[in-house]
């Protein structure tokens, strides 16, 4: 048997399965449930079995058709700059408010794919975040928290 | 059935829904056009700012996106040969034929009335059709709709999967654990929430459609290193042309169109099929309609190579909303997407739909005209103007769709610990996306989830445990003979069936 990504992917899904069952097994139910022809662990448990069954077909059967992709050819730097960028943009939102965090991300994320270009880069980020928040709060009415510019008085 | 029309049109002509309207079709064709970005991700997209208004209204705004979005893909499918969503690959063979001899112009006003008769032919046949299968629909049992649940997702995973129907299965059961975190509907116990609190109240809908679709696309594309907009570059997106349209050509869609639409529809009512399948379909029967002569042209730039599947993906698109309105089961992806929304608005789709809220009922059915006609005259003109987008950079087109997918959850919870969730699902289904599994069939199961559960649980305890249930009605039996038949020639084809 051959092993390749998707295989491995199978039974990455095949392990979070038997996870999934064991959970299942342990939801606590109502006694009076317990005998019940269908109770709150019923429906996890079939599932359980159905992602067992469907990734151990999957990694058991030959693949006629395997799809292999080459690292080489994959930009994992930029993606894991993103990925940070996003973390970091989700972590910061809250505290040091919506304006300034997504500004920010915008700048870092349109530098971190390349773009030099720092008058574009400026004014696709503070402008267009300040009109899409004037958009979203001032027309909808639609809450957006910000503790920064509430602090400076331009936020109600 | 009239005074139901009347209150559609009354609701759908209201100023702030006709306005939905043309923002919804407007920011559906440039989302749309984005090569890589479909309806799923545009509706996506707008979910959040949905919540805001009237059911009504964020359905219509809704369904306004979903047309533009395939009008969208219409577009960079003939103007630079990259389809921005699968129904639109077969308007390529002869659209950007067609654009490539320095008709662009006539190729997009083809596509335009093409689309423009394929829905208004599609939304006739759903003002008939939904209000008797809705009445037809009043005698099904929960049996039956777990069966048709248990149908739609298998029918998705066969037909969206190209021939990796486990890895769709796959999905789908992931899907359907995603949706049975956080407290049982009945019992109110809570499961698979590992103490955490931000769980108890489960996934929402958005997070997982914004994960899997948006932000994994966008992800996707910086992890290939590709550039959507990179063909746009190569070509005048200012002169595209003549729109005008000569008496032979004419002549020559109006006989394509009829036929197109019926067959659009029907493949569009059928779940799990959809546009792609409707628009393959339709340009194979029209080679096999018209002259030999004619057939000849069919990839060099043929009038009914291109109107036959514009025409019948986009009867398609309003075929697919008769199983959403009626059973309250999507039939696809972009429909399940619909569902969720429908469900977040505390609206339960259904045979009752008819009867108990008969405004978003005629409503969304009369607004799907309105938003042929905007389509028809909103774009045509604006073509030239709109297709510059295809130019947008990727340096800042994907840190943009970055941005509202994070904002869009923000504006719902307020909460980090969603942030991190979307992101840490985003990441996992760009993995999956680069080994081609499939995303449709997720979404769908976590929207049915629930009612499936729910239909399951009520069919069991009716039959005391049993599962005789599943063939002591006829209608359950057909369906689960259905089921077996579609599972049955998936495995046979993926495994037996010798490769050509």
């Amino acid at each position: 048997m051959n092993i390749n990504s998707v295989k491995l992917i199978s039974l990455l899904f095949f392990i979070l399965s038997a996870f999934y069952l064991y959970t299942a097994y342990q939801i606590q139910v109502f006694s009076f449930d317990e005998d019940s022809p269908f109770n709150a662990k019923t429906f996890p448990i079939y599932l359980g079995y159905a992602g067992m069954f469907f990734a151990g077909l999957k990694i058991v059967l030959p693949d006629r058709s395997p799809i292999e992709v080459d690292p080489q050819h994959l930009d994992f730097k930029k993606t894991i700059l993103l990925v940070l960028a996003m973390i970091f943009y989700g972590a910061t939102i809250l505290k040091i408010g919506f304006f300034l965090s997504t500004s920010l991300f915008l700048v870092f994320a349109y530098y971190f794919l390349g773009e030099r270009r720092w008058k574009l880069i400026l004014l696709f980020s503070f402008p267009f975040v300040a009109i899409f928040m004037y958009l979203l709060h001032g027309l909808l009415a639609v809450y957006l928290r910000d503790p920064l510019l509430k602090y400076i008085g331009i936020m109600g | 059935m009239i005074e139901g029309i009347l209150i559609g049109l009354k609701t759908a002509l209201s100023f702030q829904n006709l306005l939905m309207v043309v923002i919804g079709c407007f920011a559906g064709t440039i989302i749309g056009m984005l090569p890589g970005l479909g309806p799923m991700t545009a509706i996506a997209l707008m979910i959040p700012i949905t919540y805001g208004f009237e059911p009504s209204t964020g359905l219509i705004l809704m369904a306004g996106v979903y047309y533009g979005a395939v009008f969208g893909g219409s577009t960079s499918s003939i103007l630079i040969n990259a389809p921005g969503v699968p129904g639109t690959v077969a308007t390529s063979f002869d659209g950007y034929p067609m654009a490539q001899q320095g008709k662009a112009g006539k190729a997009l006003a083809i596509a335009a009335y093409s689309s423009f008769a394929g829905g208004t032919i599609a939304a006739i046949f759903l003002l008939f059709a939904a209000p008797s299968l809705s009445k037809v629909s009043l005698s099904f049992r929960s049996p039956d709709y777990f069966g048709l649940m248990i149908l739609g997702l298998t029918a998705v995973a066969a037909f969206s999967s190209k021939g990796q129907f486990l890895k769709a299965m796959m999905m789908c059961v992931l899907g359907l654990m995603l949706a049975s975190v956080g407290q049982d509907s009945l019992s109110d116990i809570t499961r698979f929430t590992f103490n955490n609190m931000n769980l108890s109240d489960g996934i929402s809908f958005v997070l997982v459609v914004m994960a899997t679709f948006a932000m994994s696309e966008a992800l996707t594309i910086i992890i290939k290193g590709s550039d959507p907009t990179k063909a746009a570059k190569q070509i005048s997106l200012t002169d595209l042309g003549s729109t005008k349209l000569s008496t032979e050509e004419k002549n020559k869609m109006i006989k394509t169109i009829p036929r197109a639409s019926v067959l659009g529809f029907i493949i569009g009512v059928l779940p799990g099929a959809g546009a792609t399948i409707a628009s393959f379909l339709a340009y194979g029967m029209e080679r096999n309609f018209v002259s030999e002569e004619e057939k000849k042209k069919f990839g060099k730039g043929s009038v009914q190579g291109l109107t036959a599947p514009e025409t019948a993906n986009n009867a398609a698109c309003s075929g697919a909303f008769v199983p959403l309105l009626t059973l309250g089961i999507p039939g696809s992806g972009t429909t399940a997407v619909m569902l969720g929304a429908l469900l977040g608005f505390g609206i339960q789709p259904g045979p009752r739909l008819y009867e108990t809220n008969p405004e978003i009922f005629w409503s969304v059915i009369m607004s799907m005209y309105i938003g042929m006609v905007v389509l028809l005259i909103l774009n045509l003109p604006l073509i030239p103007y709109i297709a510059r987008i295809l130019a947008v950079p990727r340096t800042f087109l994907i840190p943009m769709i970055l941005f509202f997918s994070v904002t869009g959850i923000y504006l719902m919870s307020f909460n980090n610990f969603d942030i991190f969730l979307m992101i840490g699902i985003a990441v996992v289904a760009t993995i999956l996306r680069l080994y081609d599994f499939p995303m449709p069939p997720l979404i769908l199961a976590f929207v049915l989830g629930g009612l499936m559960e729910e239909n399951l649980r009520r069919s069991l305890l009716i039959s005391d445990g049993s599962w005789s249930f599943l063939w002591d009605r006829p209608l359950t039996l057909c369906i689960m003979i259905v089921i077996i038949t579609i599972v049955g020639w998936q495995i046979y084809n993926s495994f037996f069936k010798k490769k050509l």
